[in-house]
């Protein structure tokens, strides 16, 4: 009796379900997939039924194309699979892998299920492989759309956390900068100052870019225009944390800040102090320091 | 003088010319240059990489780590096919833009390299290519 593949495929599927499924959670155990301990056994079992489920009811009513309805259910579990490990960090490799190791057992049912008939194990193998390929792909785009989306999100948090604007003292602020100033994120960081400055009522803002790689002409422009907008509400800026490096490179640059600077914050902190009429003076060492002189 | 290792970026996004630095960065380290020199030449990669995206509507940029007998430094080609500039003289004074910036990043970057080279054509584009030696 010749069959074609899909057939094949469908009753092998069916009929072999049990064994299939215990074949392919030993594959997966044996391939590491519970070693990471960001899956537990029961967790994977529950997948793999489902999936293999939903498999063998899309196959008996849509055949081999999975781009039909009858896959949609299917698709989605994918779907959620994919996007789950790809929060949790799993590589590709470790999320491709969960789909491609049914192939073995698959196959090896098939061979089961066809004896000698050579044509028909052929067939069968490559109507498996289609399907298993086609959503081997889906699994990856949504893997990869899933990626990017944690990157975006987390650019984003990164753009809002590292903007604080800190107060020091009544009337002194400080915003330490951090990492990359590009356009976006430097709106933020000016927003942010002038409206602490207004809030506190700041005399004195320090800028801090310790944290700052590059300082070129699109950084300086946006130091400058931070530093005029504070002045017009009435606060004087402090530029501290500017490296040996970074000072001999804004030389050759041809910047000039116009405003004072101090090499740390700690310096920038202690004049704002003064400037603001306070002093820190070291209280009178007591007797027990005496007696270690 | 033999090029040993050479990496494209294309430019055509603000995040191309964070990732432009971070490769010069490499380069510059792995030819040995101090932290000034580095400094110097990532920052100079910065102007030029902007320049190419703002003005020269996008293009790309060829980093190759250089060796001359023992002396080892990095080399940069920016290209793009954008306006170029009509008036190479004007473009490199100080303080002279058309795009509302400093007007320093030109000469400023010329003034951070020991090499600098600037062609361009109106209505072809523009290459800039500077080093910065060990
Ligand atoms: N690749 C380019 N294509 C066309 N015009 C350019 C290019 N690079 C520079 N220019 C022109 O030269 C001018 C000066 O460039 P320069 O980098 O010195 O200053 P800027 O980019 O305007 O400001 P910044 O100080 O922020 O760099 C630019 O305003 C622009 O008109
Ligand atoms: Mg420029």
């Amino acid at each position: 009796m010749a069959m074609d593949g899909t057939e094949v495929l469908i009753k092998t599927v069916t009929r072999e379900e049990a064994a299939i499924l215990d074949a392919w959670v030993a594959l997966l155990k044996a391939g590491g997939a519970l070693q990471t301990g960001r899956i537990r056994e029961a967790e994977l079992q529950t997948q793999a039924k489902s999936v293999l489920g939903q498999l063998g009811q899309a196959l008996a009513s849509g055949g081999t194309d999975t781009t039909t309805d009858a896959y949609a259910s299917l698709r989605e579990s994918l779907a959620d699979i994919s996007r789950s490990r790809a929060i949790q960090g799993f590589t590709p490799t470790d999320t491709i892998s969960f789909l491609f190791s049914l192939k073995e057992p698959i196959f090896d049912a098939l061979s089961r299920a066809s004896g000698t008939d050579a044509a028909q194990v052929a067939a069968g193998i490559w109507s498996a492989s289609k399907v298993l390929d086609q959503l081997g792909l889906h699994t990856m785009e949504v893997f990869q759309q899933s990626r990017e989306e944690v990157i975006g999100r987390q650019s984003e948090e990164i753009a809002e956390l590292s903007t604080p604007v800190v107060r020091l003292w009544d009337g002194i602020l400080a915003l330490p900068l951090i990492g990359t100033l590009d356009s976006a994120r430097t709106g933020v960081v000016m927003e942010n100052l002038l409206q602490a400055i207004v809030d506190e009522e700041a005399e004195i803002a320090i800028i801090d870019i310790t944290g700052v790689p590059t300082v070129d002409t699109l950084v300086a422009q946006h130091l400058l225009k931070a530093i005029a907008a504070a002045r017009l509400m009435g606060a004087d800026c402090i530029v501290s944390g500017i490296r040996p490096q970074i000072a001999q490179t804004m030389v050759h640059l041809g910047v000039e800040l116009n405003v004072i600077s101090k090499s740390t914050l700690a310096d920038a902190f202690a004049l704002a102090l003064r400037r603001t009429g306070r002093s820190v003076v070291r209280k009178a060492p007591s007797a027990p320091d005496e007696s270690r002189r | 003088m033999a090029v040993t290792r050479t990496e494209r970026k294309s430019i055509h996004t603000g995040d191309d010319v964070v990732r432009v630095r971070q490769a010069v960065r490499t380069f510059a380290v792995e030819a040995g240059l101090g932290l000034v020199d580095q400094t110097k030449i990532v920052t100079a990669a910065s102007e030029l990489a902007r320049n190419t995206l703002d003005y020269g509507g996008g293009g790309e940029v060829r980093i190759e780590l250089l060796q001359e007998g023992r002396r080892r430094g990095v080399r940069l080609t920016f290209e793009d096919e954008g306006p170029g500039i009509p008036d190479i003289g004007l473009a490199l004074t100080d303080h002279y833009t058309t795009g509302g910036g400093l007007g320093l990043g030109l000469s400023g970057a010329k003034r951070l390299s020991n090499e600098f080279h600037l062609e361009s054509t109106v209505g072809i584009g523009t290459r800039v290519v500077i080093a910065r030696w060990k």
